[in-house]
């Protein structure tokens, strides 16, 4: 970074990220753009910097988008509301096909601003005049909540106790942070590609469950942006389900329970429930890979210990009444695991024994409760029972990490990677790369209706960018729905005619 | 003094003849008198006999008579003691348990509710008809709905004694009047057809502990959305497919009562709308208001103790006088300068209610907070807000109560990095007993407990533990709340939490109530003449002192 610089005039030159600077230089005048250089040097990387004549080069390698800094989300929001949010998609979401009347009107948004500063109750009449407030506002992270029986942005002036939350999709929140005494690769907030394997499989199964078991059949599944996916069912039903029914799904999907204090947090008993049945073949599917050799669960003599912790003591005793040989078959098995270094051999070695003892304690499965246990589905049970619970919405960006809150495809589920889900710095960045060819006959096409160009510009920017495919999955998914509208429309008619 | 109750669920509204003011014990009689000469005529009447005409009732028809008022009294103290021991025996004992049966059936017979059809005309009555009872049933059931539609609170409590309640009565019944009791009340549900069934027949008899495969053979299954059978779902009782619930025969109880609960709350809505005209007779009011208080119990929400207690007593009192649910809570907070949410609440309320300040609790949470990840400007930001909250100083104002021992037990259990619950019901019994020998408890001492714990009685080993740390016999009390415990504890100790302790037992224990409660105590309104309402109360004394 140089450190005297007097230019009358400051020259810019980053490559691949020409976009990003025409849009400051596009409101500067000189003495402002010494300000924006001094924070776009914060999230750059500054390769050369030298003095010609009248103009500061500033040249950089191009940006990876893990490169993404916080301090520059300020000037990125402006950008990305502006040209890249995918409004007219999002409108045709929440306002389900105008079905239900005033459903948009008096669903609740939150906005959380700078500094943290938390905006509740916001309500929109229209499309755009969501666009406008939001390009107003540049909320850092925007939240959904419930249709309420009024325009939420109106609560104060209806009486109190009339102002109630009447819908909401069925909404699931799952965070790696509750599996962290069942990772041994990361901890807290972090992730990696190993332990990104918990999501995948619990995607498995509550998709599974729920389209099988509930019979929905709208759930979007969402990258939360860091650390987590989350699930809106958006079905006509899940939407009308009242507190009890959701905590019910959710209770119903819920196996690991107990806090702190417990230490098994998964108990089978006969007969195993065919949700149970379903939930293990996936379970079992990514077991192998995924616990014993990928986190390495009896890798280490403290790790082994804590998998054998979750074989209760009294039946390791019961067994030793008719063996004598729990504590050595114990003793033997840590032996075992000193010389056998295959973790797949050392699993297969506990699950033989552990599968034993089911002869004399008829209708246990330990091996499979510590298969569910490292690897079922943990909920937030509080986020899903509640009607008016906020959660982010799908398309915000993670504040923390820049990235996009964007739909995952379940058809490459396997093939998702957090990793290389475009974050904000990245998709501003490619707005202004040069066109391709096919890009640039498209907008031709448009510039012919020249009244509607600037409008279909501003449609079509995100497809130039990394954004696209998530957006055209989320445009798949309300197609599905209103598809099915399509199916009630015509039911309705049908049973009309008959009358 | 009399009154013409016209009960339709949608409008409720009272006629009262002007008459002498005070009853007395003649024209009570009379009363019963005129009564029973009318149900003579009465006996062939159709409506009767839809009424009463089965042991068990869907409370679809209001009635229509005339009540004294006293019978009117007497009709819903008994049904109020009535769903009280429903709800102490439902924390108590496992609801399909044989104590538990056993015990309610003694309740029923005591304050003579109708539950079995076999009582009916077998034997020679001694004691009210089999009619008298229903009736009773049926009236007493309405007149609390009025006393319990008031607040959201006082619904749910009253809507989960009543299911409960129904619960017991339909299972108890003949599978014969079973069906007749569903025909009476047009209640069809769907049958799948033998073909369907034998499809599923592995899902069946896998969704289901008593559910084997001949007795799939033989029984109906109803297969219903499964928003009508939440109970089930919610424990994995039932085959679920495409939104659809598979019930055996044998648990149609649970389609049953959740048509129950539904018409039943929707039933409260309307009531509660339709109060103010009710509320507006000032010999109805303040029965009502007694009736809805008296038996929800202390809810631990307004202290005399309020500001007694210093920030730097809470570590010494949280050694001697929490309950173990507080004490983890306590030591977590301590050790790792943070709570979750649950813990925040079922802590920060118990700390409200044995008497902190705003001020305090600002500063205790604050000072501990800022020791960890939080520093001061995020936990004005992120957590002073749910702090003020808990005391109404925020959002829609309500100020927060204290979790009861129930609401810790069967609300919201803890989950992956929650330190809240109760230690009995929710810790492994290992760890709970390892915490109790960290405590120095006698090894005989946590045999007791974990005895206790085993035979899910929560609460008993709470008390047990209680006993055992103040080393005396017997605690001589009932435990329901943290708050409760703690003030019983500094009782015996003489702290600053001692002197709430004359007030909590007055509401909570009838029993010990001084016979003349002061006028007070009353929450009725001003314009009542003094003498009815000190009548009623003390008729309603004298009904809770026999609890």
């Amino acid at each position: 970074m140089p450190t005297a610089v007097k230019p009358h005039r400051l020259f810019c030159v980053v490559s691949g990220n020409s976009g990003l600077l025409s849009e400051f230089h596009a409101r500067s005048n000189v003495s402002q753009t010494t300000a924006v250089y001094s924070r776009l040097s914060t999230f750059l990387t500054v390769s050369y910097c030298f003095n010609l004549n009248l103009d500061i080069c500033i040249i950089t390698s191009e940006m990876p988008a893990a490169d993404y800094d916080q301090a520059s989300l300020p000037d990125l929001l402006p950008l990305y509301y502006r040209r890249l949010f995918p409004f007219s998609q999002y409108y045709r979401w929440l306002n389900y096909g105008g079905v239900t009347k005033n459903y948009f009107q008096n669903r609740e948004f939150s906005f959380t601003l700078k500094d943290d500063i938390y905006v509740r109750y916001q309500s929109f009449s229209t499309q755009n005049e969501l666009e406008k407030e939001m390009q107003k506002m540049n909320p850092y992270k925007i939240d959904v909540g419930a249709v309420y029986s009024h325009r939420p942005n109106q609560h104060n002036t209806v009486k109190s106790g009339s102002f109630q939350a009447l819908e909401k999709e069925l909404v699931f929140d799952i965070d790696m942070t509750d599996y962290d005494d069942v990772r041994s690769c990361c901890s807290a907030a972090d992730i990696c590609p190993k332990c990104w394997t918990l999501m995948t499989i619990a995607i498995r199964i509550l998709d599974r469950a729920l389209r099988d078991d509930f019979g929905f059949r709208h759930c979007l599944w969402v990258y939360s942006g860091r650390r987590g996916v989350h699930c809106w069912v958006c079905d006509e039903a899940a939407r009308k389900l009242s507190v009890a029914a959701r905590s019910a799904v959710s209770e119903y999907l819920s196996l690991v329970k107990g806090g702190e204090e417990t230490v098994r947090k998964v108990v089978l008993s006969d007969p195993i429930h065919p949700f149970i049945n379903e939930s293990l073949k996936v379970v079992e599917h990514y077991f192998p890979q995924y616990a014993v050799v990928g986190q390495d669960i009896l890798g280490s003599k403290e790790a082994a210990d804590k998998v054998l912790a979750l074989v209760p003591e009294d039946i390791l005793l019961l067994s030793a009444n008719f063996y004598y040989m729990t504590q050595y078959e114990i003793k033997e098995l840590l032996q075992y695991f000193q010389t056998e270094k295959n973790p797949e051999k050392r699993w297969g070695r506990l699950k033989t024994l552990v599968q034993n003892k089911r002869t004399t304690a008829k209708g246990h499965y330990f091996e499979k409760e510590i298969m569910l246990q490292y690897c079922y589905p943990r909920l937030d049970v509080n986020v899903s029972k509640g009607v008016n619970h906020l959660l982010k919405s799908p398309f915000s960006v993670h504040p923390k990490t820049g990235r996009i809150s964007v739909p995952i495809d379940l058809r490459e589920l396997d093939r998702f990677d957090p990793f290389d889900v475009p974050t904000i710095s990245l998709i501003c960045e490619e707005l202004d790369r040069p066109k391709t060819a096919e890009e640039e006959e498209e907008k031709e096409d448009t510039d012919e209706n020249e009244r509607e160009a600037g409008e279909r510009r501003k449609r079509r920017d995100y497809k130039q960018t990394s954004l696209a495919k998530y957006v055209k999955l989320f445009d798949q998914f309300l197609e599905g729905m209103a598809r099915s509208w399509k199916g009630e429309h015509l039911k309705k008619s049908d049973l009309q005619k008959d009358f | 003094m009399r009154l013409l109750g016209d009960w339709n669920a949608h409008r409720l509204s009272y006629k009262v003849e002007p008459l002498p003011q005070r009853l007395t014990k003649a024209k009570r009689d009379t009363g019963t008198m005129q009564f029973f000469s009318r149900r003579k005529k009465l006996i062939g009447n159709s409506q009767t006999e839809q009424l009463y005409g089965h042991c068990l009732q869907f409370y679809g028809q209001p009635p229509i008579e005339n009540i004294s008022l006293s019978e009117f009294e007497t009709f819903a103290v008994e049904r109020l003691k009535l769903l009280k021991t429903v709800e102490n025996l439902g924390v108590s004992y496992v609801k399909t348990s044989d104590q538990y049966t056993k015990k309610l059936d003694a309740e029923f017979s005591n304050l003579n509710f109708p539950y079995k059809i076999e009582a009916d005309d077998r034997k020679p009555q001694t004691g009210p008809s089999e009619f008298e009872k229903r009736r009773k049933d049926h009236i007493s059931h309405f007149i609390l709905r009025l006393a319990y539609c008031q607040t959201e609170d006082l619904r749910r409590w009253f809507i989960q004694q009543e299911i409960d309640l129904f619960r017991y009565r339909f299972k108890h019944l003949h599978p014969k009047n079973q069906s007749e009791f569903l025909h009476r009340n047009n209640l069809h549900y769907h049958t799948i057809s033998v073909e369907e069934k034998n499809n599923l027949m592995d899902k069946l008899i896998n969704s289901r502990f008593a559910v084997s495969g001949t007795t799939v053979d033989y029984q109906d299954f109803y297969k219903v959305p499964f928003q009508d059978a939440l109970d089930l779902v919610r424990t994995r009782k039932v085959y679920l497919k495409g939104g659809y619930v598979y019930i055996p025969h044998q648990d149609i109880v649970t389609i049953v009562l959740n048509d129950f609960r539904t018409r039943l709350s929707k039933a409260l809505a309307l009531t509660a709308r339709s109060l103010p005209a009710v509320q507006s007779d000032e010999r109805l009011q303040p029965l009502l208001n007694h009736l809805s208080h008296a038996y929800v119990g202390q809810d631990y929400s307004i202290q005399k103790s309020i500001g007694k207690i210093s920030l730097e007593q809470i570590d010494p009192l949280s050694a001697k006088s929490y309950p173990l649910c507080m004490r983890q809570l306590h030591r977590g907070l301590r050790d790792s300068h943070h709570l979750r949410h649950g813990g925040r609440m079922q802590y920060g309320l118990f700390l409200k209610g044995i008497g902190l300040t705003l001020d305090q609790a600002l500063q205790f949470w604050r000072s501990e907070f800022v020791k960890g990840k939080v520093d001061a400007d995020k936990f004005d930001k992120a957590y002073a807000y749910s702090i003020r909250h808990m005391f109404g100083k925020e959002g829609k104002r309500t100020d927060y109560t204290p979790y009861s021992c129930m609401k810790v037990i069967l609300s919201n259990p803890p989950s992956q990095g929650d330190q809240h619950g109760c230690p009995f019901r929710h810790s492994d019994p290992e760890l709970l007993k390892q915490k109790l020998q960290s405590y120095k408890v006698s090894p005989s001492g946590i045999s007791q407990i974990l005895e206790l714990v085993k035979g899910m009685h929560y609460q008993l080993a709470c008390q047990k533990y209680f006993e055992l740390t103040h080393s005396i016999e017997d605690s001589g009390f009932s435990l329901n709340h943290p708050n409760q415990y703690f003030m019983e504890s500094q009782k015996l100790l003489g702290g600053p939490g001692a002197g709430v302790k004359v007030e909590v037992k007055r509401e909570d224990n009838p029993a010990t109530k001084p016979p003349n409660p002061s006028p007070h105590q009353t929450p009725g309104p001003g314009n009542l003449p003094q003498e009815v309402e000190a009548e009623i109360t003390e008729d309603l004394d004298s009904f809770f002192q026999d609890a």
